[in-house]
């Protein structure tokens, strides 16, 4: 590790070569630069994601009524302004697919994996540099294999982010499972080619490049949740990419891993022995791991921004990274209660409702050590911690619902209803959004030098908390009265007649807190520009990125790396004049270090 | 036009908000680290906190009260439905008293440490012992969640085939539903989408040679008698579907290439079913929605809506394709001799064929 460290001292000094516009804005390899590259990127496919929601929802809300949105924006989808019912399915597959790996993933993963990991271990970079390059790289190339997905002659997919085929293997079968679908295969191929480089980055810098005194019991809440992401990543990832590969063989080259027994339109096909339910153990064997690699950031992010603004110690570190790494086990065996229904065994059903049900017991110690931390503490309500707490608030909330949707027995009756809607955009839509936010508010200062407008972080905290509540509360209800999910319009069952006009609160919560997002668009866009200039270390913080100049440098530390003698969580410790110790500060003559 | 007057109202409140920041910021113009929490947003935002706890209450009481008791929640008509439904009410109980207690905690902690200059926080890093009991009580509480749970499951899921079950297959299609009784036999033909002869009306193929399935009874509607255990066996022709059928608390995809199942005793009648108080008031409700909304379509020159009485139904809720949204099929839950006299009138397979 310290011969590691030692070499990069000799050749970190980047202002000795010259940096072109193009090696330090576009083809960078610099951590500092990537992470900006994914958050903006994964900005603007969260607009994109965010739209296609409020269209979703106004479909849903007024499905009669012709639109001058749908009809500005959807074109020959929406003749005069009345959506056409392939494109709305096209909405929410599209939705799904930006939202959970654009946005997400790679928005929120990699914009923050990249900055705080060289950063608050005391490394001058990544492991790999130019693999972290690539890796956004493919990244932004899936991105916009996605964004010319939606302009295909037969529309883009709409199988549902699930993709199940049959559906998603026949054209015959929609419009959207032909070159929609395709490029939809391709682009998230790459996407898990750059994720899988990224993780495999994360890892290796985690392990190899920490600074002296660094050790694993001292690292940050954050950089345990991006380690353990990363390696749920690597485990799960490829074996979305081999569903995907036999999907493209099933659509191309007529193989059946996939496909049997099939008439449509008039004729038998060929396909013969393959299981649609195989791909959905594939799928799914990414597919629930993926919601971890979504919230364990999230709340690690969260867990440092808690702590920091608690102006305290967090509460029972060692059980929060016992936590998060029981969390990670227990998500590689769970899948299969997304299938309670599939036509699995049935005995299988009871296995996964066993482990499924076990994950409320690491969730329900992070949730109460989140709030022990703050009882007692002197907290400083800055945006980034209203978010964290809004976090904290959601997860519980609609964590609680897994309760009834792990549970086989329920899930009978409100699989792939709202509630389903209700209980998975909560648990790990919002609170994951939420840690993003969180995430941008507190570091915004070490990535851009200037500040955000604490105000409009106010106001836009506040708008987005009350609204998320108001879409996705009610929602638990249509769902537990039976309303499907995915349903272009409930007008041919009067049976659900009587939700409409919940349908419509939804809607226009929706759209409220959609447009508060402008706030934050604006305040973001605005503050990297004309911003207020940051001092050092704004939020008086422990760790290693605050010790850093504010100016960005190649290698991140002016002459040596800064040593680490104490954990992250030093706050307001008895025997200090201030409430915060930094981790590169020597411990006192007579301190004692807390035991980790 | 409202559109356009939505805007602009939405673009002057935004130049109000825009304004009213940019007043804020100048009176801290001065002050280094203006960006940062001062004690004055810690005491706003820490009422704001107690406010969005009473939001939260206020929005799960209005939820409760107005959608909460709607009818699929309770009127199960299967004979299982009841011990899903007291699985669900058991398990809601427990979430909503966890749910009010630990937001309670969050949001109050968060107005009653809001910070102030000067003030030192508790230095309290661990407790063993706290951890331990907020671990071994949600381990208690979900070990009786998971048994219970475990013990509804194979109840329902594994069935019994015994002479009383009838057996019936449900088929699904792009975009519609049907049925096959295995008619006096009991016992359902052979079937495989290769068999399907649109020629001569073999529709869902089955084998035209196979004994047992001369006797088979194709039909567009659900009839199922009361109180008889009913066994489901589903099939699919071209992609996925669900057979969501939400007031037996039942639900099953149908998956080309296999057969899946599903079982249950339906235990009321449509015709009972439409005489409880709770279907009464419902069908009340949606029919005074409907003939509000009638109104606008007679008024645009349209055809009214027709009045809804109340049926049980067979939705589809697995992702199919464009008509997804109406794939549906009503079933009737009847006393045994309607029942009987009812499939006497249907067609035999064998006598179904068109023959050439």
């Amino acid at each position: 590790m310290s011969a590691h460290a030692n070499t990069l001292d000799h050749d970190d000094h980047g202002h000795h070569h010259k940096e072109t516009f193009v090696t330090k804005y576009i083809f960078s390899q610099d951590h500092k630069m990537i992470a900006k590259q994914y958050l903006i990127t994964g900005t603007i496919m969260g607009v994109i994601g965010v739209i296609m929601s409020l269209m979703i929802r106004m479909q849903i809300a007024w499905p009669e009524e012709p639109n001058v949105i749908f009809e500005a924006l959807l074109g020959k989808w929406a003749p005069n302004g009345v959506m056409d019912a392939d494109i709305y399915l096209a909405l929410v597959t599209i939705h799904g697919t930006i939202m959970v790996f654009f946005v997400l993933t790679a928005g929120l993963s990699g914009t923050f994996s990249n900055l705080l990991i060289p950063l608050q271990i005391g490394a001058r970079d990544m492991a790999s540099g130019f693999l972290n390059m690539l890796s956004y790289w493919m990244f932004f190339l899936s991105s916009v294999i996605m964004v010319i997905s939606l302009f295909v002659e037969a529309g883009p997919a709409a199988a549902g982010w699930t993709i199940y085929p049959p559906l998603s293997a026949l054209p015959m079968a929609q419009g959207g499972s032909g070159m929609g679908m395709t490029l939809w295969l391709v682009s998230m191929a790459i996407f898990i080619a750059s994720s899988l480089l990224g993780s495999l980055n994360y890892i290796v810098t985690v392990i190899n490049l920490r600074t002296k005194g660094m050790s694993m019991t001292r690292l940050p809440l954050t950089i345990w949740a991006f380690l353990v992401t990363a390696i749920i990543g690597v485990v799960s990832f490829p074996v979305l990419l081999s569903a995907a590969l036999l999907l493209i063989m099933d659509r191309t080259f007529g193989t059946s891993f996939f496909l049997s027994d099939i008439f449509i339109q008039g004729e038998v096909l060929h396909y013969q022995g393959g299981s649609p339910v195989l791909f959905e153990h594939l799928f799914w064997f990414l597919g629930h791991p993926e919601v971890y690699i979504v919230i364990l950031p999230a709340m690690g992010l969260v867990s440092e921004i808690i702590a920091t603004n608690s102006r305290k110690p967090i509460f029972g570190y060692r059980a929060m990274v016992a936590a998060i790494l029981a969390i990670a086990f227990l998500s590689t065996i769970v899948w299969g209660h997304h299938m309670f229904v599939s036509g699995m065994n049935p005995f299988l059903g009871s296995v996964f409702t066993f482990t499924t049900l076990l994950i409320a017991i690491p969730s329900a110690i992070k949730a109460f050590n989140w709030i022990t931390t703050i009882w007692k503490g002197n907290l400083q309500f800055n945006p980034a911690m209203l978010f964290s707490l809004g976090l904290v608030s959601t997860f519980i909330t609609g964590g609680l619902t897994g309760i009834i949707l792990g549970d086989s027995a329920l899930d009978i009756n409100v699989h792939d209803t709202y509630f389903v809607v209700a209980h998975f955009h909560l648990v790990m839509g919002i609170s994951a959004l939420y840690g993003m936010f969180a995430g941008i508010y507190h570091w915004f200062p070490k990535m851009f030098k200037r500040m955000l407008n604490k105000n409009l972080g106010y106001i836009h905290f506040w708008i987005t908390a009350i609204c998320a509540y108001g879409v996705f509360f009610p929602m638990h209800f249509i769902g537990m009265a039976g309303l499907p999910r995915r349903y272009y319009t409930n007008s041919n069952f009067p049976l659900f007649d009587d939700l409409q006009n919940v349908n419509v609160i939804i809607t226009i919560f929706a759209v409220i807190g959609g447009i508060a997002q402008l706030v934050f668009l604006w305040n973001f866009f605005y503050s990297i520009f004309y911003g207020k200039k940051t001092v050092q270390n704004p939020w008086r913080s422990n760790t290693l990125e605050w010790t850093a100049p504010i100016e960005h440098i190649h290698g991140n530390w002016d002459g040596e790396i800064p040593h680490v003698y104490r954990w992250a969580y030093d706050y307001s410790k008895p025997g200090h004049e201030d409430d915060f110790v930094p981790q590169n500060i020597p411990l006192k003559e007579g301190e004692e270090e807390l035991q980790h | 036009m409202t559109a356009l007057l939505t805007i602009i109202v939405l673009v002057f409140i935004t130049v109000a908000i825009w304004q009213m920041v940019k007043i804020f910021d100048l009176a801290n113009a001065n002050i280094e680290n203006s960006q940062v929490a001062n004690d004055k947003d810690n005491r706003v935002n820490g009422y704001l906190m107690l406010g969005f706890l009473a939001f939260i209450y206020i929005i799960t009481i209005v939820c409760f009260v107005k959608w909460g008791d709607l009818p699929l929640m309770s009127n199960s008509a299967s004979a299982h439905g009841p011990e899903i439904d007291n699985l669900m009410i058991i398990s809601m109980a427990l979430i909503f008293f966890v749910q009010i207690v630990t937001q309670f905690l969050l949001h109050y902690f968060a107005f009653k440490y809001k910070g102030e200059k000067g003030r030192k926080a508790l230095f309290y890093a661990d407790n063993d012992k706290l951890e331990a009991i907020w671990t071994i009580i949600p381990v208690i509480t979900l070990a009786g969640l998971i048994i219970y749970g475990l013990f509804t499951w194979s109840d329902i899921m594994f069935v019994d085939e015994d002479e009383d079950t009838i057996v019936i297959e449900l088929y699904a299609q792009q975009f519609n539903w049907k049925a096959r009784y295995a008619g006096e036999d009991n016992v359902l033909g052979k079937a495989n989408v290769r068999l399907i002869n649109l020629d001569n009306a073999n529709i869902l193929g089955v084998d035209e040679s196979d004994t047992y399935a001369q006797d088979d009874i194709i039909t567009t509607e659900l009839h199922l008698p009361v109180g008889r255990p009913i066994l489901f066996k589903m099939r699919s022709q071209d992609v996925l579907h669900s057979a969501y059928m939400p007031h037996f608390r039942a639900q099953m995809n149908c998956v080309p290439g296999m057969i899946t199942q599903f079982g249950f005793t339906p235990t009321v009648t449509t015709a009972d079913m439409r005489q409880t108080p709770e279907i009464i008031a419902k069908v009340e409700n949606i029919n005074k929605i409907r003939s509000e909304k009638s109104k606008t379509l007679i008024a645009k020159g349209e055809d009214a809506l027709e009045p809804y009485e109340f049926d049980y139904l067979l939705l589809c809720n697995k992702i199919c394709g464009k008509s997804h949204y109406n794939m549906q099929m009503k079933i009737i839950v009847e006393s045994q001799e309607d029942y009987d006299a009812w499939i006497s009138e249907q067609k035999l397979f064998k006598n179904s064929l068109v023959q050439n």
